[in-house]
């Protein structure tokens, strides 16, 4: 009991006390801003880190899901006059059920052909956010108003950091629960052998169809975020190149860790802004920052540190 | 009828250009399993390398041939600093590697030329050909014969000759070949260069119909790693049919349903035939032994 105990409340007193000392080291908004969107981009990634560290099932189309919150977020407030929360949460259900219809067949794929199946999905959800233009704005994108919560308006960047911050933990909590629970066993047996899991009497199917489902959620809820946070959209907030950082942020934290997701999104998000003054080398940069980390780091930056740091203790 | 065969003219010449880039994927995977998500950027330097020669003076036919020599430059490169220092990774590592080299090039393509569109001339000049009461590019026949003229040639070559053959035993199984004394790395280095190759050749000569600008390769990759699936991913055939159904499907729907939604319905049909016949039209199905 002590250890479970140990184990489930340092991570978490860790993370608090990251979320509430970073802003000490932030001397502007833009800071602020920065740490938002790392915690906003760090939530998508635990959910896909479920997925592929876990239950070791790939997805290059999981920004399908965060446009589909983003856009309902967008869509909900504007044209059917839902409070933006509300959307949000709408927004998550919907995404779920897409991840249901959208999984059952195509989790039955597998290594290569799962993951060019995941990219098809994504780049239709793009595609269609592209076309329908009534709906969307198409390719220049539509506002998004602010986020109400109890007749209190939610913006500036310093209040969306905390706001950002607070929701990852939950997050982080709900998904380490689950990693910890029967289920997330089930899940790393799956990642193990799916043949041996079947064996064990796991109903593989099911439970790799449950937890894309969980992913799409957490990615959805995200996108959601983004779009309240920015305050416009565009369909690229689902495009391919979303989906790649996306997976790049799962691979290069360090799949199967649930802090790898965090260092990920921080790595992704803030080195491409400190980045922008050399702006046309900015994609060449990005690029070449993922190649080089996926060579020299290639089981993520948290297995990787925790095992030099093991082996230099001992 | 005659629209229907215009539609079939640009869906064939789309799905040549799919078919080479898929049969580039399928030459790197075969050698590697590694799906090489930069196989697009290898057309796209093929096109902008000759479009800014040529720009610079030099002669149409040499501009072709520095541009393929300096992609296949780029291929070995690739394979040589990026994926052989990550040799033994899991296939997600290596995928997100192959990206990042993709995002890489693109950068350093818009760096080194532009952001714009680029056309290359015609060999054969523009005058449309009229056929049954459509009309087709002679661009477009030049595209058709290049790549039957690569695909015949590589069949040759795998059938022929004995590093050809050597690619083939490398594919079947990779230690049993390299018991038998094949240089598997080598192989693999062979591999990348030839789908270089192949992919640059195709930027050249579709340049002059589609346009070519820094960032045309993700959606050629996505096409060709799409043609390559619903082929049977492995199979060269399958490859190359499945680039020019690809094409076909493409051509139709953009004519008869929705030009926006062209696209959409190459990934939809992707979806289907992979969750139908997940090993493709000519693949095998694989067994997972425990």
């Amino acid at each position: 009991m002590q250890r479970v105990l140990d184990s489930r409340i340092w991570p978490l007193a860790a993370l608090a006390v990251i979320v509430v000392i970073a802003p000490l080291f932030f001397s502007s908004l833009y800071d602020y801003r920065i740490g938002a969107l790392v915690f906003i981009f760090a939530l998508a990634v635990v959910g896909l880190n479920l997925l592929m560290g876990f239950a070791g099932q790939v997805s290059l189309g999981h920004a399908g899901f965060l446009g589909i919150g983003a856009y309902a977020v967008a869509i909900g407030p504007t044209y059917f006059a839902l409070p933006a929360w509300f959307s949000l949460l709408v927004g998550a259900v919907l995404s779920g059920i897409v991840a249901f219809l959208v999984g059952r067949p195509i989790l039955k794929l597998k290594g290569h052909y799962l993951a060019v199946a995941t990219l098809g999905f994504g780049v239709l959800v793009a595609i269609v956010l592209t076309n329908e233009a009534d709906w969307t704005g198409g390719p220049d994108g539509m506002n998004v108003a602010h986020l109400m919560l109890f007749g209190w308006k939610v913006h500036g960047s310093d209040t969306w950091y905390w706001l950002a911050g607070a929701t990852f933990i939950v997050g982080f909590v709900l998904a380490a629960n689950l990693v910890d629970s029967p289920s997330g066993r089930a899940l790393q047996a799956i990642h193990d052998s799916e043949t041996a899991a079947r064996m064990l009497g796991i109903d593989v199917a099911r439970k790799k169809l449950t937890i894309f489902i969980v992913s799409a959620i957490y990615a959805s809820v995200a996108g959601s975020y983004l779009a309240l946070f920015d305050g416009h959209i565009t369909p690229d907030v689902a495009g391919f190149l979303r989906s790649i950082e996306l997976v790049a942020m799962v691979v290069l934290g360090g799949m199967g860790s649930v802090f790898g997701a965090l260092v990920g999104a921080a790595v992704l998000v803030v080195l491409p802004q400190a980045l922008t003054v050399f702006h046309d080398y900015e994609q060449a940069t990005l690029g070449l920052i993922i190649m080089v980390f996926m060579i020299f780091l290639r089981r993520g930056i948290v297995p990787s540190l925790s095992a030099a740091f093991s082996g230099w203790r001992r | 009828m005659a629209e229907l065969l215009q539609f079939i003219f640009s869906g064939l010449t789309v799905g040549a250009v799919y078919a080479l880039v898929g049969l580039g994927f399928t030459l790197i995977y075969n050698a590697s399993d590694i799906i090489n998500f930069a196989q697009g950027e290898f057309v796209m330097l093929g096109g902008m390398i000759t479009v800014f020669l040529v720009a610079a003076g030099v002669p149409l036919p040499l501009a072709a041939l520095i541009a393929v020599g300096l992609t296949t430059a780029v291929g070995l490169a690739l394979h040589r600093l990026a994926i052989e220092p990550a040799r033994g990774s899991s296939p997600v590592t290596l995928i997100m590697i192959t990206i990042g080299a993709s995002i890489f090039l693109r950068g350093i393509a818009q760096i080194i030329f532009d952001r714009r569109f680029h056309s290359l001339p015609s060999l054969f000049g523009s005058e449309p050909i009229h056929f049954g009461g459509a009309t087709m590019l002679p661009q477009s026949l030049v595209v058709l014969a290049v790549a039957a003229i690569i695909v015949v040639l590589l069949w040759l070559f795998m059938e022929r000759t004995l590093l050809g053959k050597a690619v083939t035993a490398t594919a079947a199984n990779r230690l049993a070949a390299r018991l038998i004394g094949i240089n598997t790395r080598r192989i693999v280095d062979f591999s990348f260069a030839i789908s270089a190759a192949i992919g640059a050749v195709a930027g050249i000569v579709v340049t002059p119909i589609t346009l070519t600008s820094y960032d045309v390769g993700t959606l050629l990759a996505l096409k060709g790693f799409a043609a390559a699936m619903l082929g049977g991913i492995g199979s060269a055939p399958g490859a190359v049919v499945g680039g020019v159904l690809l094409g076909l499907i493409e051509a139709l729907t953009a004519g008869y349903i929705s030009s926006n939604y062209k696209d959409a319905v190459s990934f939809l049909i992707i979806l289907i035939v992979l969750v139908a016949m997940p090993q493709g039209l000519f693949g095998r199905a694989r067994i997972e032994r425990v």
